[in-house]
């Protein structure tokens, strides 16, 4: 995030801060409050990353926030040899859910949201007005329900019965109709109309590209979403094989009082289990962050 | 059994609040269908889901797997009871799509029983035999005391001891306390040369409730018609009195349980003793390393000098879920695998059970010295401990609610606001309306 700080003011055309310079006190203080809230939320990555390294014997008896024996990749080892590598399993669950589903949910949201934004059509309030709902109500209320109705066709503990219920985010919908109207002209659309494309081939050529910063934002928010979405998971499956890494850390974190020693898999674990979260977010950034910029632009 | 953060709590609480409203028709005591139905075995084979989160248990479904072609039982898994599979479980009821088997705690067996969840295997093949098999104790939490009724098969159990410093108490010349008036003398004691005797927890509501087991105490009973809450029976207060005593002259520590606090307090020599479960030695191994040789057990302190009682925390059931079209089976299955010497080895060494049967103390795993105890065979004690526990004592159908209701005044009364005595009064009335709110009778 730094680096856009950076970057931005060299792109923008009239560098002269707009209100008055604000005092040093004011510009202290912000950064005080910034450095507070840094700090609250790096210590934990950072105690979860030194409690990774440490032997189970280091772990109780050093200091938490700091180093002893670098013990990371016995670790890493153990908890992959664990149950022949369940963990990894748990963890290409969780990757296929959040990135197929991410994709997918991303496909279905632009096309609704530029539907909703380019094409007039009867209901279209109505719809948006809907789907703006949904964005109220939590996931995590939608579970029992959606367990109820999985369970009528037969299909609880199934990959569909998480796979599913990922694909729609109401939130995608509105951000990309937002970003539609503003980003796509219309006269683009013409223009591609008159140069005799489809409008599916107008969608996908013209529409997406134009799109594709919102695009962006939207899979990795739906990514995290389905990345960290328990509770869905936890009232579906029943099969360990199909759990997503989230729900089999916490079950092992449930038997700490029958097998103390798991304890150090489930902190090596949580740490192997934020990574691709912290990867998708260092690789997309930039283009979200291009995104941002050339919206300042226009 | 152990703590949730905040925001699960709540998430959980909204969810059992939908749940509950969702199940709260015929929730009365004595559930509908009572009597011991038919038991027969089905004619072709059968395949058995079971679902349980107790580590590795696949490998003793597998032993049975190999010896019974026919009845095949597929292992699923899930958090601990209270943690989510309860909730699971209430909601696969609903929907009709429960496991034939299921995990289900000592203490979460009468919620399950009031919402008519459990099968009655009483005339299951073998069953009606099985009640010498098993600890008095955990036979009679299982019938409920209810005649020719068997509601799941214990599978293990929690007897309770006192886990203690022999080094420490040695070099102090504090001599090991046998009874609750010893401990409080050996807690000054303690307290002079800057340790704690031991640590109070507000999250541990059912160890308490070991406590109150260990003093002849109940939290419920059940005449057939109606429950009768008494978190305020007169053992119950004297528990409570006996630690508010500790609590307020800062003889015990206040540490949550099975936290790295904890376990440095523990690990550190701080902590000088605990009262815990057969299953709590693997917590001092682990959460205390560095005082391998130092610890050994003794009997949990009395409250009459010179008797046995222990209290129990913890311990499991298998149970066969109503509604299911393979009884025998899951009854044959479910007996096989809390009593069957293989299994039980099988799983002590994954998940540290110790059985509920009466010889469970007799598995080769529990006969040598441990090297962590300073070589003492801590195991004989807690087999006399598992024969030393009340076998009347009844849990309450919404002991979740129960539980954290508890651990909520027990936090006050650790912070200064109220007493443990408060807490349980308090405790008592959420109680008795949390079991109003579901229609089930209560005793005035």
């Amino acid at each position: 995030m730094t680096a856009s700080t950076e970057r931005r003011p060299s792109r923008r055309r009239s560098p002269a801060p707009r209100g008055p310079r604000e005092s040093l006190v004011s510009r202290t203080m912000a950064m005080a409050v910034m450095g507070i809230a840094s700090l609250y939320f790096l210590v934990p990555l950072w105690w979860l990353f030194v409690a990774a390294t440490k032997s189970r014997s280091d772990f109780t008896s050093t200091a938490p926030l700091w180093f002893a024996d670098f013990a990371l990749f016995d670790n890493i080892a153990a908890l992959i040899a664990y149950r022949d590598g369940v963990f990894l399993r748990w963890l290409g669950n969780s990757a296929l859910y959040a990135g197929a589903g991410a994709l997918i949910a991303t496909l279905l949201a632009a096309m609704a949201g530029y539907a909703m934004a380019k094409y007039t059509f009867r209901g279209r309030e109505v719809l948006f007005n809907i789907v703006l709902g949904g964005v109220l109500v939590p996931a995590t209320a939608l579970a029992l329900p959606l367990f109820l109705l999985f369970s009528q066709i037969g299909a609880t503990n199934t990959f569909w019965a998480v796979f599913l219920p990922s694909l729609v985010s109401p939130f995608g919908v509105y951000l990309s109709r937002i970003f539609a109207a503003a980003s796509v002209p219309d006269e683009l659309i013409e223009a591609a109309r008159i140069d005799g494309a489809g409008e599916v081939r107008t969608f996908f050529t013209v529409g997406t590209r134009l799109m594709a910063p919102a695009l962006v934002t939207i899979f990795l928010f739906q990514f995290v979403a389905i990345w960290n979405n328990f509770f869905l998971p936890l009232i579906m499956l029943r099969d360990e094989d199909l759990f997503p890494v989230t729900l089999g850390l916490f079950v092992w974190n449930t038997q700490v009082s029958q097998i103390p020693d798991i304890r150090a898999l489930v902190i090596i674990g949580a740490l192997l289990s934020i990574l691709p979260l912290i990867i998708a977010f260092l690789s997309l950034q930039r283009f979200w962050q291009s995104g941002l910029a050339s919206g300042g632009l226009k | 059994m152990k703590k949730h953060s905040v925001a699960r709590a709540t998430a959980l609480a909204a969810f059992t609040a939908l749940v509950l409203s969702a199940c709260s028709t015929g929730a009365d005591v004595g559930g509908g269908n009572g009597a011991a139905g038919d038991c027969e075995p089905a004619d072709g084979p059968v395949n058995l889901t079971f679902t349980s989160w107790l580590p590795g248990v696949e490998e003793a479904v597998a032993i049975w797997n190999d010896e019974n072609p026919e009845i095949q039982v597929e292992v699923q898994t899930g958090p601990n009871g209270n943690s989510g599979t309860y909730q699971n479980f209430f909601n696969q009821l609903e929907a009709g799509n429960a496991p034939d088997l299921g995990q289900i705690e000592f203490d979460a067996l009468p919620n399950f029983r009031v919402q008519d969840g459990l099968a009655n295997i009483a005339a299951c093949e073998g069953l009606a035999d099985a009640e010498s098999t098993f600890i008095d104790w955990t036979w009679s939490q299982v019938t409920f005391g209810e005649e020719d009724a068997v509601y799941a098969v214990p599978q293990d159990i929690g007897p309770e001891a006192l886990y203690y410093r022999a080094d420490l108490f040695e070099e102090a010349g504090i001599a090991v306390p046998t009874t609750w008036e010893e401990y409080t003398a050996a807690a000054e004691q303690i307290r002079a040369l800057g340790g704690y005797i031991t640590n109070f927890s507000q999250g541990d509501v059912n160890a308490f409730a070991g406590l109150v087991w260990q003093n002849g105490g109940q939290w419920f009973a059940n005449d057939g018609e109606a429950w009768d809450v008494t978190l305020d029976s007169p053992e119950s207060t004297e528990v409570a009195e006996y630690w508010q005593n500790l609590i307020e002259n800062d003889l015990v520590a206040t540490y949550p349980t099975f936290t790295d606090e904890w376990n440095n307090g523990a690990n550190s020599g701080e902590l000088w003793s605990w009262v815990s479960a057969v299953w709590g030695a693997n917590t001092v191994i682990s959460g205390a390393p560095d005082q391998s040789g130092n610890w050994a057990v003794a009997p949990m302190p009395q409250w009459e000098a010179g008797e046995k009682a222990a209290g129990n925390w913890g311990g499991s059931t298998t149970a066969v879920f109503s509604g299911g079209e393979n009884t025998y089976e899951a009854a044959q299955f479910a007996l096989w695998l809390n009593t069957d010497p293989e299994a039980l080895t099988s799983m002590n060494a994954t998940a540290n059970i110790y059985p509920a049967t009466v010889d469970g103390g007799e598995l080769e795993a529990f006969q040598s010295g441990l090297d962590y105890f300073g070589g003492q065979a801590i195991y004989e004690v807690f087999a006399e401990a598992a024969a030393n526990v009340n076998p009347d004592f009844v849990w309450g159908p919404t002991m979740t609610q129960t539980y954290a209701d508890v651990a909520d005044g027990f936090s006050a009364a650790l912070s200064g606001d109220g007493t443990l005595m408060d807490a349980l009064l308090a405790g008592q009335e959420s109680t008795i309306a949390a079991l109003k709110a579901q229609a089930i009778p209560v005793q005035e």
